[in-house]
């Protein structure tokens, strides 16, 4: 018999996930050198963002939530301070953060169905961003959970088509990151 | 000055040093090919890729300098890629260069156009793809310091034929801050609290081991190894891949641990209460299952690489440091064990029970390939170089040898490479023409690579060659025999074809044959008064004969298996 096909994890917050922003120089291949690392040693990726660091051009910033039940956060973090390009890691634990994530969606409307559309998304502090006689285009910006909690909501709608960043994240004001605290 | 790429790559490898470059020109790398007519750099012109890359290698172990490959495009740097995850295994530092098709082509499928720094991405500690010549340089400058500072290792430099024939303003790193290299830190400053609780834990150890890796010879750590073991007296192994970071005639060292190791050294190990990991990465092929290797034991672990805590095993305490430093300091700080008399005598009633063992040769039978090994070391001088390929031959050839010094013992550890041992051994003689360097091979290993005596006899490379013919690819014989109920499949090679001396002739070396002991001494003999050409060995040994001792793969350590001869009067 063959093995019923993998649909992917059934949330998009993982159990045991870590936050780890990663500071690299931004050249030709850095992302694939991160990407390379975690598909070469069966670290498993949940989510991925990468964008220009703060006033470098320089460097950029990725962030990955990682799955830290598919290997030590340990390990993890030493493998890619090997990469010459990786410049810093921070390692967020989600308690420590504060995680941010868009989310894009176009949903097809009609008379009928757009008032309770409306309520939806305004229930979930999406907003509307784009409309067309058939269709309206909405963004949230929220928690992983709003997202992850909006799109169910947006289950019940025909042709939904619906795009995620994957999160970002900052340490939460008062808790220092993990790397940083003293040994215990 | 205004130079072109090509004389640039030329130039900065000059200031670098470099002395030797083995190699094979094709077109991408055609323009660097025309300075180093000029140059002060020797050229070895190897007959393929692969060879270039293991002679780079064999350079890197004897002399403890970076060796240095180029090859061109395509297929020409696919044929080196072995040779790279072979040094990314074993921390070797290596700076390979590659041509790459003009900046134009690269992504059209241009004529001999391959991907080389996504294929390597994962076997390099860094790879460049150069975009223009300004940038020689500093890529240059870079991809020593990367390849020598820190955990060794191979760097790729693709440099695309457009820049390498393009222009540019000479200039040269004079420090590694212009590198931009704004990640890289190799070493941290010692952390004192980890070498006092180190200093802690030994201080209350009553059967330490000293576990000594490939990092101590990497970082030259040979005296402070000495000075610390015997001021404390600990018993020290050495893997694979440290042989010759500390005597092997030293009364303390009890040899190499692991799936072919001493069974004092295996057995230390198992039973001692601190390991103290000297550079070394926990190999599977050294402990075994994990869950069962020195399950008595706290783990002091010191590597310059902090991705190797507690990678496979759990350790104690944690120093990132190279081993020489970390060595001086625990050193320093006094750490002594307690009085470990009792523990000695233990390790003794083990290695006098089980020594290194085989049956002694008949008169009318095959040469025993252990004795043919210890052959050749009674009529080596001491420092005598040693390669090896990657079978029976190997584990005999580690076992059997006798490692006095750093840079004598020029191994495939990590990968595991047939046809590793004649190219490196070519290297190791290239960078120390002063040595004689043997290589102990099988003759599956040496038809992977014997091509390369071609180039070690045009070049003046004069390596002796001892092939321990067993007919087989005997360590896959050995297993099939153990473990598949002696069902010999696509093992058998045929002790006469190839016809070892005939070819070792064609190729302008010495071709000798030896089947009897009396020949075998006379072999040696005249392949030690040989001084000018390569010489190569046809020793005929017995198939039959395994490697022990031996745990099987997976298995735990404590059911090591020793020689038949040394069994049951338990
Ligand atoms: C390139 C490569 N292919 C296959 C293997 C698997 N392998 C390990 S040892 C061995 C046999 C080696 O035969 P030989 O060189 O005759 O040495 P022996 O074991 O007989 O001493 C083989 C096939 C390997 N290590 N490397
Ligand atoms: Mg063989």
């Amino acid at each position: 018999m063959a093995p019923e096909p993998y649909l992917g994890p059934e949330t998009h917050t993982p159990v045991r996930h870590h936050i780890l922003s990663v500071l690299v120089e931004n050249k030709a291949g850095v992302l694939a050198r991160v990407a390379g690392l975690f598909a070469r040693r069966g670290f498993n990726i949940y989510s991925l963002a990468v964008a220009p660091a703060e006033l470098h051009e320089r460097f950029s910033r990725i962030t990955i939530v990682v799955d830290a039940e598919s290997a030590p956060l340990e390990q993890i973090v030493g493998q890619l301070y090997k990469l010459v390009n990786v410049v810093d890691i921070s390692d967020l634990a989600p308690s420590d953060a504060v995680e941010r994530e868009l989310l894009l969606a176009t949903i097809p409307t009609n008379v009928d169905s757009r008032t309770g559309l409306l309520d939806v998304i305004g229930e979930a502090n999406a907003a509307i961003v784009d409309v067309d006689a058939h269709h309206v285009t909405v963004m949230l910006a929220g928690t992983p959970h709003g997202c992850d909690a909006f799109e169910k909501a947006l289950e019940s709608y025909e042709g939904v088509e619906l795009h995620r960043t994957g999160r970002v994240a900052l340490p939460r004001l008062g808790t220092p990151p993990e790397s940083e605290k003293d040994p215990e | 000055m205004q130079l072109t790429g090509a004389q640039a790559l030329i130039k900065s490898l000059e200031q670098e040093g470099v002395e030797v470059i083995f190699g094979l020109p094709g077109g991408a790398i055609l323009p660097v090919y025309d300075p180093i007519i000029d140059s002060s750099i020797r050229h070895v012109l190897v007959r393929h890729e692969q060879g270039a890359g293991h002679m780079a290698e064999g350079y890197a172990l004897a002399t403890g300098r970076p060796g240095v490959a180029m090859v061109t495009s395509g297929p020409g740097a696919t044929n080196i890629v072995t040779p790279i995850a072979n040094a990314h295994m074993d921390s070797t530092p290596l700076v390979v260069i590659t041509g790459q098709v003009a900046t134009a082509a690269i992504g059209t499928d241009a004529f001999q156009e391959c991907d080389i720094t996504g294929i390597t991405m994962g076997i390099t500690k860094h790879n460049f793809l150069i975009q223009s010549a300004q940038e020689i340089p500093r890529a240059v400058a870079a991809a020593f310091h990367l390849a020598t500072t820190g955990r060794p290792g191979p760097v790729l430099i693709d440099v695309p034929k457009d820049v390498t024939q393009s222009m540019m303003d000479w200039w040269y790193p004079s420090s590694i801050d212009e590198l931009d290299l704004p990640g890289y830190r190799p070493e941290v400053p010692l952390d004192a609290d980890a070498i006092n609780e180190a200093v802690t834990l030994i201080n209350a150890a009553e059967r330490p081991v000293l576990y000594v890796g490939g990092g101590a010879l990497k970082s030259r750590a040979e005296r402070e190894l000495l000075a610390f073991a015997e001021r404390t007296k600990m018993p020290v192994v050495t893997t694979l891949m440290a042989r010759g970071a500390f005597p092997d005639s030293h009364e303390q060292h009890l040899g190499m641990p692991g799936m072919h190791g001493m069974y004092a050294a295996v057995t230390a190990i198992q039973k001692c209460d601190l390991l103290i990991s000297l550079g070394a990465r926990f190999d599977d092929r050294v402990t075994g299952k994990v869950s069962a290797f020195a399950p008595h034991a706290k783990v002091i672990h010191v590597d310059i690489d902090r991705a190797e805590f507690n990678k496979v095993r759990e350790s104690q305490v944690t120093i990132q440091s190279n081993v020489t430093a970390a060595v001086s300091a625990l050193d320093a700080a006094g750490a002594t064990p307690q009085n470990l008399e009792v523990w000695w005598k233990e390790i003794r009633t083990w290695q006098e029970r089980y020594p290194l063992a085989y049956d002694e040769p008949s008169d009318d039978g095959l040469l025993r390939p252990q004795r043919v090994i210890e052959e050749i070391l009674a009529a080596s001088a001491p420092g005598t170089i040693v390669a090896s390929g990657v079978g029976q031959h190997q584990m005999w050839a580690s076992q059997y040898w006798k490692f006095e010094e750093p840079g004598t013992w020029v191994n495939s550890g990590g990968a595991g490479t047939m046809g590793f041992g004649v190219p490196a051994a070519i290297g190791a003689k290239a960078g120390r023409p002063d040595k004689t360097v043997w290589c102990i091979d099988g003759d599956g290993c040496f038809q992977m690579t014997a091509q390369e005596l071609v180039t070690a006899r045009a070049e003046g490379i004069p390596i002796k060659v001892a092939i321990l013919n067993n007919a087989y690819l005997g360590m896959v014989r050995q297993w099939q025999e153990m473990f598949y109920e002696e069902r010999y499949s696509e093992v058998y090679l045929n002790a006469d074809l190839p016809d070892y001396v005939k070819w070792a002739e064609a190729m302008g070396c010495v071709g000798l044959r030896a089947r009897t002991m009396d020949e075998m001494k006379d072999v040696i003999r005249q392949a030690n008064e040989i001084n000018d050409v390569p010489v190569v060995i046809d020793f005929r040994t017995d198939s039959s004969e395994k490697v022990f001792p031996m745990v099987a793969a997976g298995a735990s350590n404590d059911d090591i298996m020793v020689h038949p001869s040394l069994r049951g009067e338990n």
